[in-house]
C-alpha cells in the first residue's frame, strides 16, 4: 500500500488549486452563477487546455491515463470552492458511461470531443419516482421500422441544461438501453432550474422523440451494469467535493474564530467551540480516509461489493459534511446563514451531496444487504 | 395530577378550530402551508381578521385589547393558528415591543402604539444586534445623546428581522458611555422614516430576504419616544426576552410542519410502498414525533407553572434549545421526504429581487415548494434570539449553578 500520491497527481492537485484560487473567488462564483448557462464557458475552455476534462481516463478512451485517483483530487479542489462547472456531469458521470457502453466509434465521436471541451454530455437516467434505484427506469423506448421512439421523464439532470448530448436511459423488451439524443431532437422539451448548491439541472420530457438504432450505446437491454458503474464513480466524485468543501469550511470557522471578538475575547478562546472545532476535524480527516476507501471501492470486480463500498463512503461522508458544514455555520453566528458569505454554501453543497444519488437509508440498506450476505 | 385536557378547554380549542377554519382566507392559508415567509399584505389582512374579533393579541391584557384567557387557552389558540397554515404574524410587535410598552411605557405611548399594532397599521423591528455586539448585546455603541427635547442617534444595528417592511424600530442604545455596559442602555422607539435611517438588505441562504443592515446617521428621535426610564433599557429588554419564553419553543409550529411530513411520505415512494411504511423513515420520523411530544409537554408545564415556581427556570430553559434543534430537525426530514424534489430550488416571492433573473420555477408537486427553503432558514434558529450555545450557558450558570 501506498496513500501517497505520485508527482503528477500531487502536481496535478498542485495546478487545481492555484486555478482555483486565481479564478474561483466567491464573487467570481456569484457572477458566473447569474449568467445564462449558470457557469462560465471560458474556464470551461480552460479545463480543457489543461486536459482537466480527460484526467480521470485512459488514453485507449481519449484521456490522460489517469483514473478515479486523479479526478478525485481535482474534485476535492473543485468542492473547495463550490465550483458550478458541470465537471461532474459531464468529464465523470457521462464520460464513464460512454467508456463502459460505447463500441470504439462512439468513444471517438462522444469522448474526443467531451475531452476537447467542444461537447458536453450529460447522463439523462434520474427519475423523480427512482430514489437511488437505479433498476427503476420508466422511461420507455418502442420499436419502430428504422429505430426507436421514446417517451419519459427525467428529472434532476445534472449538467442537463446545458448538454448538447443527453444520454437518456430508457426500458426496452430486453431491460434497460441507453440512447444518445441531441438536445435539439424534436419531441423533447429541458426545463432548467437551480439546484440547492448553485448547479444548473434539468427536467426533461420526451414525447415520442425518435432515434435510429445507431444512438443506442451498448446492448439493448444490458445498459444497467454499466449506469450503475456510471453513477458510482459519479458518487465517489461528488464526496470527493464534500471532503474539499468540509476542509475549507473547518479551517475557515478556525480562522473565523480566532478574528472574531465577543465579550472582549477572540471566540477560538471559548472551550465550548474548540470541542466542537476538534470534532469537525475529527469527521473531516475520517472522510478523507473514507474517501480513499471509496476510490478503492470502483475498481472492486464485484459489482454488489462495489456498490456497497460505494454506499459506504456516501453514508460515512455525506453525512460528515452537512454535520461539519451546519457546524460552520452554527460558529459562524448571523453571518453563517447570509447568501453573500461562503460558509453557508458549504452547508448547501453538502446537503445535496446528501441527497442526490438516493438517500443515506438507501445506502445504508444497500451495504446491509452486501454485508449480510457475507455473513451467510 | 390529572392529565387531560378540561372538557371546557376542549370546547374552547373546537371553537377556535372552527373559527379559524371559517375566517382564514384560502389563499392565505395556501401560502402559510407552503413556509415561505408570509407577505405584509397577508400579515395585515389577517391580523384585520382577528383584530375585529379581538383576537389579535390573545396574551396581552384585557384592557390594551387582549383577552383574559389561561396560558394554555392561547397555547391551544396558537396551535390552531399555526395547524391551519394562518401567517405569523408581527412577532417584534406582538411578543416584543408591545409588553413593554403596556408594561413600562407611558399612557400616550401606550394610545398611540399598542391598537396600531393591534390593527397592524404599524409593523415594528427590533434594532438590538450590532456588527461587534451579537452574543455580547450588552457592547453595543450605536449612541443617542440628547439634545433639547430630541436625541440623536448614531450607529448601525444589523440582522434587524423585517426592518424593510417596518415603520418602526425599538432600539436598545447607549445614552450613558461611562457606566457599566448594561447600566448606560435605553430603549428607544425610532421611526423608520426618520432622516438619517437607512436600510440595506442581507440575503439569508435560503434566497430570501428577511434580514437588514441598519444605518442610523444623525437620526433625531424626540425624547418623548424613550420607553421608560433613560439607562434602564436593558431591564427592558431582559423583561422581553423572558417574555417570549414559551414562544420559543415553536412547538405549535413544528407539530404543524409534522403533519405535513407525514403526509409528504404517505405519497412519496421509495422502493415500492409509501415512505411512511419505509422502515428506517418510519423509524426517524417516530423518533422525532417522540422528541416533540417531549417538549410539548414541557410547554403545557411551564404555561400551567405560576411564575414563583422553583422549577420554571429548569424547565423553561430547555425550550427554546430543544425547540430550534427541533426546527431545524423536521424540516431536514421534509426535505429527505421529498428526494430529488427537496433539492431544487423554488424561487421565494418575497425573495425574488436577489436574482438577476427569475428563478426558475422547477416541476414539482405543490407540496414539494417551500421546504428547502425552511430548511436553509432554520440554520439560523439555533443562532437568533440568544444562540444555543449561550443559551446552554445560561443553563449551566443559572439553572446548574456552575
Ligand atoms: C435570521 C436572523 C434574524 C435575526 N433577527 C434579529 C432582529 O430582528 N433583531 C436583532 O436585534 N437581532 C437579530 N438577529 C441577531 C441575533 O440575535 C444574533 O445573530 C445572535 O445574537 C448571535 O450574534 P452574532 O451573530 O453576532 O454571533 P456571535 O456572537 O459572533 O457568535 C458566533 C458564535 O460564537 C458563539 N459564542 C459567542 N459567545 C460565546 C461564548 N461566550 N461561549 C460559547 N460560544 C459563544 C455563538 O453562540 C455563535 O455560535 C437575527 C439573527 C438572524 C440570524
Amino acid at each position: 500500500m501506498d496513500f501517497s500520491p505520485t508527482q503528477e497527481q500531487a502536481a496535478l492537485k498542485e495546478s487545481a488549486r492555484r486555478l482555483c484560487e486565481r479564478d474561483y473567488g466567491f464573487e467570481q462564483r456569484r457572477h458566473r452563477m447569474r449568467g445564462a448557462e449558470g457557469f462560465s464557458r471560458d474556464l470551461w475552455k480552460t479545463f480543457a487546455d489543461l486536459g482537466w476534462l480527460g484526467a480521470g481516463l485512459s488514453e485507449d478512451d481519449f484521456g490522460y491515463g489517469g483514473g478515479p485517483v486523479e479526478t478525485a483530487l481535482l474534485q476535492e479542489e473543485f468542492g473547495r470552492v463550490l465550483l458550478v462547472e458541470p465537471y461532474l456531469s459531464c468529464a465523470i458521470i457521462a464520460a464513464r458511461a460512454i467508456v463502459a457502453l460505447g463500441d470504439p466509434p462512439q468513444k471517438e465521436t462522444l469522448l474526443a470531443p467531451l475531452v476537447a471541451g467542444e461537447k458536453l454530455i450529460a447522463l439523462a437516467h434520474n427519475e423523480a419516482a427512482m430514489r437511488g434505484d437505479d433498476a427503476a427506469v420508466r422511461t420507455e423506448a418502442k420499436r419502430t421500422t428504422d429505430g426507436w421512439r421514446l417517451s419519459g421523464r427525467k428529472t434532476f439532470v445534472l449538467g442537463g441544461s446545458s448538454a448538447d448530448i443527453l444520454l437518456v436511459s430508457a426500458r426496452t423488451p430486453g431491460g434497460v438501453t441507453l440512447f444518445e439524443v441531441p438536445a435539439s431532437a424534436a419531441g423533447l422539451e429541458v426545463t432548467a432550474y437551480h439546484a440547492v448548491d448553485g448547479r444548473r439541472v434539468a427536467d426533461l420530457v420526451l414525447t415520442d422523440v425518435a432515434v435510429s438504432d445507431a444512438t443506442r450505446i451498448g446492448p439493448e437491454g444490458g445498459a444497467l451494469p454499466g449506469i450503475e458503474l456510471a453513477v458510482d464513480h459519479g458518487v465517489i466524485a461528488l464526496m470527493a467535493e464534500c471532503v474539499g468543501a468540509m476542509d475549507a469550511a473547518l479551517w475557515l470557522t478556525r480562522d473565523y474564530l480566532s478574528t472574531r471578538k465577543q465579550f472582549g475575547v477572540t471566540l477560538n478562546t471559548f472551550q465550548a467551540l474548540q470541542h466542537r472545532m476538534a470534532d469537525m476535524l475529527v469527521e473531516t480527516e475520517l472522510a478523507r480516509s473514507m474517501l480513499l476507501r471509496g476510490i478503492a471501492a470502483l475498481s472492486d470486480p464485484d459489482p454488489q461489493a462495489r456498490r456497497a463500498g460505494v454506499s459506504a463512503a456516501k453514508v460515512q461522508i455525506a453525512e460528515a459534511a452537512v454535520k461539519v458544514t451546519g457546524e460552520a455555520i452554527q460558529m459562524h453566528g448571523g453571518i453563517g446563514v447570509t447568501e453573500e458569505y461562503v460558509v453557508g454554501h458549504f452547508y448547501k453543497r453538502a446537503v445535496l451531496a446528501r441527497g442526490l444519488f438516493g438517500s443515506i437509508d438507501l445506502h445504508l440498506e444497500r451495504f446491509a444487504a452486501w454485508s449480510r450476505k457475507a455473513v451467510a | 395530577m390529572n392529565f387531560d385536557l378540561d372538557p371546557a378547554d376542549a370546547a374552547f380549542q373546537a371553537e377556535m378550530r372552527a373559527f379559524i377554519r371559517q375566517a382564514l382566507p384560502a389563499d392565505i392559508a395556501r401560502r402559510g402551508r407552503q413556509g415561505f415567509h408570509a407577505t405584509h399584505d397577508d400579515v395585515q389582512t389577517w391580523m384585520r381578521i382577528l383584530n375585529a374579533r379581538g383576537l389579535a393579541a390573545v396574551h396581552w391584557p384585557r384592557q390594551y385589547g387582549g383577552t383574559d384567557w389561561s396560558p394554555l387557552r392561547r397555547h391551544l389558540f396558537q396551535v390552531e393558528l399555526r395547524a391551519a397554515g394562518a401567517p405569523v404574524p408581527d412577532q417584534a410587535a406582538l411578543e416584543l415591543v408591545g409588553p413593554v410598552i403596556y408594561t413600562f411605557g407611558d399612557e400616550v405611548q401606550k394610545a398611540r402604539y399598542l391598537p396600531a399594532i393591534l390593527n397592524a397599521d404599524t409593523f415594528w423591528c427590533q434594532g438590538f444586534s450590532e456588527p461587534n455586539s451579537g452574543s455580547d448585546l450588552a457592547s453595543l455603541k450605536t449612541s443617542a445623546v440628547r439634545d433639547g427635547d430630541h436625541y440623536l442617534v448614531n450607529g448601525q444595528k444589523t440582522w434587524t428581522s423585517e426592518a424593510h417592511k417596518a415603520d418602526m424600530m425599538f432600539a436598545l442604545v447607549r445614552t450613558d458611555g461611562e457606566a457599566r455596559p448594561q447600566a448606560g442602555i435605553s430603549f428607544l422607539l425610532i421611526d423608520m422614516k426618520s432622516p438619517g435611517v437607512s436600510v440595506r438588505p442581507i440575503y439569508t441562504i435560503n434566497e430570501g430576504l428577511s434580514v437588514n443592515e441598519v444605518f442610523l446617521d444623525n437620526v433625531r428621535v424626540p425624547a418623548e419616544n424613550l420607553v421608560g426610564d433613560e439607562n434602564r433599557g436593558w431591564g427592558y429588554a431582559k423583561f422581553l426576552l423572558t417574555n417570549e419564553r414559551t414562544m420559543s419553543a415553536e412547538t405549535p409550529h413544528t407539530a404543524f410542519d409534522l403533519e405535513q411530513v407525514k403526509q409528504i411520505a404517505a405519497v412519496e415512494m421509495r422502493g415500492g410502498r409509501p415512505l411512511i411504511e419505509d422502515p428506517l423513515f418510519a423509524a426517524r420520523l417516530a423518533r422525532f414525533e417522540i422528541e416533540l411530544r417531549a417538549l410539548e409537554t414541557a410547554v403545557l408545564r411551564v404555561l400551567h407553572m405560576g411564575d414563583n415556581d422553583p422549577a420554571l427556570n429548569a424547565t423553561a430553559s430547555v425550550l427554546k434549545l430543544r425547540g430550534s434543534e427541533l426546527r431545524q430537525r423536521i424540516a431536514d426530514l421534509a426535505v429527505e421526504a421529498l428526494g430529488d424534489h427537496g433539492l431544487a430550488v423554488f424561487p421565494d416571492v418575497e425573495g425574488q429581487d436577489n436574482m438577476d433573473v427569475l428563478a426558475p420555477v422547477p416541476p414539482a408537486p405543490d407540496y414539494a415548494a417551500g421546504w428547502l427553503s425552511r430548511m436553509m432558514f432554520r440554520r439560523a434558529t439555533t443562532i437568533y434570539g440568544g444562540a444555543n450555545e449561550i443559551q446552554r450557558t445560561i443553563i449551566a450558570k443559572s439553572v446548574l449553578g456552575l
